[in-house]
């Protein structure tokens, strides 16, 4: 069992990067007078940054195997959220198979990257630099320089709108959303749960297993960040959507990358790959999955991104248009989404604060 | 009495979970060539990071006297300042530069602040070249000069700086005997003509013995003594009993009769075609046996084409329009990938254990896991805690000098990190091993170690093909020798018969003999 002091001298580095995150964070909070942890903007945050969060994901993966990145990922992004619009709001299909055949274009878009990369060796930043010219220039084509009137609702229910509150009436601590503690909590106690069990498990197999202290420590920082986060979304309107679609990509993507042969597969190709092909990893068949997971991951981004343009609910839709996509730069896209943000503040004046606050 | 140049006194260095020097005293003369020589991870790297600024004063303890002056170095460029220059134990040029811009990099001549002088640069360059022997045009890239040569153009770099202290570490240790002789004539001449100081580090004691005046052996992060050419006598056995401390009459160990009658593989009339210029054939019509339980060696000099023969039947990694055949038990084999071939259980373990060889930013467990995750994996889910424990059996069964397996592979020293190559490919549970030059770098304790690990091997009826340009070792090895030269086997000898002279002699022969022709 190692000691307290060196535990934490060998993760000095991964701690550095939380310390420096917490600094920032202090230091915008103070800058903003509160601003920045006031439950409002703490959800505007995540809905703000959902999508970024999804294609950072991604980006990883690109970067782990080499060093290459993505050039691609904003024109995907805005094609595939065009074509939604197209199938749903011009054309009047189904939302949800329109959604599948989305996640389907980003996957093809994926494997005609990723060949390229992959097997025809030409460069990632070539391949997806010309991809973002041409996914561009596709996105004008298929919009034809139009903006698009709002999605419907079953469109939107994936990842605009709160997780609805099922415990309206408990109030829990002047909550507006008490449902959103619960589940904080919940979440904080299977996570405990887990830490715990696996610790046990380990000792028990005669494995090294961290300090008692450590663990415990760690626990409760993990689960106080965890349950104020709720907390602080449940003084507004809830847990966004979002959130879950986020939280099962993390999830998802860290279990790949940490237990998986293939996530250590990428790690060993972005490490030596000429080392890794000799150990016979599977490096261009990797090289193409990363791509192709990219721009599926862009996809999902996409349709995110798409209803996220539209914060305002089709009722009080005022002024109504969104540009979807044709305006893909996530610039203009985010003025469009302060300004529905904005109206949201107006319309409630209890929380106070405008959309001048953040980023 | 020369004048002392460079003394280190009581330099302790820790790493985290190990003490990588304690309490060295070390003295240069002025003038001297110096060797340090010791095993793997005796701290020898180490105490000339210390000594050139890589590790920055405070990092360690102890005192550094250069020219009788305190010194406290912060970076390399302090130490420069002084002449002290290190050629590191890796290659340090950048292969897509000219040789003479690697020359002067970092240290360029310029016309005003900042504006590189790029005729100044070049014509020093070539005087420089001319001192150190070589005759390359200086606007040559280095990626397209031998290794041999490069190891020349970083002394001549060192040169460039005005160096007065020069540090080798391990500088042929992946050169060929030729061109080891000539960076060790340039040592000595270097000595003689400019009174330049040199340290020397290797492995290669017979090369010690060659240039060295005297020599400082360190073991286990501590000097044992010095010796000095002029009165102590300084033979190869000597040097070991200090290096290793205790006599090691064997430089080989025994190699008991393990080869079995059945034959594990067999290459019959194997081709092998360059990769990028197609037309040019790197092996030609290669044929042998390897039978189970036999260590068959492969001799030949650099680019004779023995690492391509073996690349190519290793899931054709390399090479490109192959053909021939290949019997695995008597059974055709056919490989079309590396993991072909580590399924039918035929590995290849690399000379370069750098470049192609392991993942330094990784541990040493994720390391040897590599090539069969499916041995620690659960449906694709791997299981870290068997991993560990995998990886620690095999830390422990082949002596691995490091604090855990969770220590990344780039920390260790060069012996350790041969092991852990070694290691990687044991776990892989292969039935035939193609070995290439592996024990490059290792010293002679753990060179012993490695012989005894392919002992075993061949004692459990693996087959391995021991290819090395060291004769001796090859000698002292292997049941039967294959000579290799141009891309054939030009003969084969049997243990009983293979001597020195004649292997040599053969080669010679047919390159007398391809050239007439
Ligand atoms: N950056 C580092 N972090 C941790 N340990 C290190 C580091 N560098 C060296 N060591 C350890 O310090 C010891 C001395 O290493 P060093 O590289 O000096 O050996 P060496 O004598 O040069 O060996 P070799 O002949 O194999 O090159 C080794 O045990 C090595 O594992
Ligand atoms: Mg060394």
């Amino acid at each position: 069992m190692s000691s307290l002091w060196t535990t934490l001298r060998n993760n000095l580095r991964q701690y550095m990067i939380l310390l420096a995150l917490l600094v920032i964070i202090l230091a915008f909070q103070l800058m903003t007078n509160g601003t920045l942890l006031k439950p409002m903007n703490v959800s505007n945050l995540i809905f703000q940054n959902a999508y970024v969060v999804i294609l950072a994901v991604g980006m990883l993966m690109c970067i782990l195997t080499g060093g290459n990145i993505d050039l691609s990922v904003g024109s995907v992004v805005a094609l595939v959220g065009a074509c939604a619009g197209t199938f749903i709001i011009t054309w009047g299909w189904n939302s949800h198979l329109s959604i599948l055949l989305c996640l389907l274009i980003g996957l093809a878009i994926g494997v005609w990257q990723g060949f390229w990369i992959a097997y025809a060796r030409i460069p990632a930043f070539i391949v997806t630099l010309a991809g973002m010219l041409v996914f561009r220039g596709l996105t004008l084509i298929v919009l034809g320089g139009l903006t698009l009137a709002p999605f419907p609702a079953d469109f939107l229910a994936y990842s605009t709108g709160y997780i609805p509150d099922v415990f309206a009436n408990l109030g829990l601590f002047g909550l507006r959303n008490s449902t959103s503690l619960l589940i904080g909590i919940l979440v904080a106690i299977v996570y405990c749960v887990s830490q715990i069990r696996s610790w046990f498990w380990r000792k028990k197999k005669e494995y090294d297993v961290e300090n008692p202290a450590i663990l415990t420590l760690k626990m409760a920082i993990v689960s106080a960040a965890v349950i104020w986060l709720f907390y602080t979304l449940g003084a507004y309107r809830g847990v966004p959507k979002v959130l879950i679609t986020v939280g099962i990509i993390l999830i998802a993507y860290n279990y790949l990358t940490q237990q998986t042969v293939i996530g250590r597969h990428l790690y060993a190709l972005g490490g030596n790959e000429k080392a890794a092909r000799l150990s016979g990893v599977k490096t261009r068949k990797l090289l193409f999955l990363a791509y192709v997971n990219m721009a599926f991951l862009a996809s999902i981004a996409g349709i995110v991104f798409a209803a996220q343009s539209i914060q305002v609910p089709p009722h009080d839709c005022m002024g109504g248009e969104v540009a979807v996509g044709d305006e893909h730069d996530a610039h203009c896209n985010q003025h469009l989404r302060y300004a529905a943000v904005g109206t949201e503040g107006v319309e409630e004046p209890d929380h106070g604060c405008r959309h001048d606050h953040d980023l | 009495m020369a004048k002392k140049l460079l003394e280190m006194h009581s330099i302790t260095k820790e790493f985290p979970g190990v003490k990588a020097l304690n309490n060295v005293n070390i003295t240069v003369e002025e003038g001297e060539i110096h060797a340090i020589v010791g095993e793997n991870g005796a701290g020898k790297s180490t105490l000339m990071n210390v000594l050139s600024g890589v590790y920055p004063y405070g990092s360690y303890t102890g005192d550094i006297y250069f020219d009788g002056q305190l010194c406290r170095f912060h970076n390399i460029k302090d130490s420069e300042r002084l002449g002290i220059v290190i050629i590191h134990q890796e290659l340090a040029l950048v292969p897509y530069l000219s040789i003479g811009e690697n020359m002067f990099l970092g240290n360029e001549r310029q016309r005003r602040r900042g504006i590189v002088d790029w005729n100044e640069t070049f014509q020093e360059a070539e005087e420089h070249l001319r001192v150190v022997g070589l005759e390359e045009n200086p606007r040559t890239l280095v990626k397209d000069i031998s290794v041999g040569k490069q190891q020349l153009v970083e002394i001549a770099k060192a040169l460039a700086k005005d160096v007065r202290l020069l540090i080798l570490d391990e500088p042929t240790s992946s050169l060929n005997e030729a061109d080891s002789r000539k960076v060790l004539d340039l040592l000595l001449s270097l000595k003689r003509e400019r009174g330049i100081t040199s340290i020397l580090i290797s492995h290669k004691l017979n090369e010690v013995a060659y240039c060295a005046d005297r020599i400082t052996i360190l073991r286990d992060g501590s000097t044992v003594e010095t010796l000095d050419k002029y009165s102590d006598d300084v033979t190869e056995e000597r040097i070991i009993r200090g290096m290793v401390g205790r006599e090691m009459t064997e430089r080989y160990p025994h190699r008991p009769k393990t080869i079995r009658s059945d034959v594990a593989l067999e290459v019959k009339d194997w081709t092998v075609h360059h990769e990028i210029y197609t037309e040019r054939k790197v092996v030609n019509g290669v044929s042998f046996k390897l039978h189970k339980g036999e260590v068959a060696g492969i001799y030949g000099l650099m680019g004779s084409g023995r690492s391509e023969l073996a690349l190519s039947i290793f899931g054709r990694a390399y090479g490109s329009r192959i053909s021939g055949t290949l019997l695995k038990d008597g059974q055709p084999l056919e490989l079309y990938s590396v993991p072909d071939a580590i399924a039918a259980g035929l590995i290849y373990v690399t000379e370069d254990r750098k470049e192609s060889g392991l993942i330094l930013g990784s541990s040493i467990m994720h390391n040897i896991t590599l090539p069969r995750m499916e041995f620690v994996s659960n449906r694709g889910r791997i299981d870290r805690d068997l991993e560990r424990k995998t990886a620690n059996n095999y830390r422990e069964t082949l002596g691995i000098k490091a604090p855990s397996v969770e220590q990344f592979v780039g920390n260790l020293s060069g012996g350790n990190q041969q092991k852990v190559l070694l290691a990687k490919w044991i776990y892989s549970k292969p039935d035939i091993l193609l070995l290439d030059e592996p024990t490059r770098g290792v010293d002679v304790g753990a060179k012993f170690e490695i012989y005894q690990i392919i002992n075993d091997l061949a004692k459990q009826g693996k087959a391995i093909l021991f290819i090395s340009s060291e004769l001796p070792e090859i000698l002292g090895m292997c049941d039967r020798i294959y000579v290799m030269n141009n891309g054939r086997i030009i003969a084969e000898f049997p243990q009983s018969e293979a001597t020195q002279e004649g292997i040599m002699n053969c080669i010679m022969q047919h390159s007398k003999g391809e050239i007439g022709a």
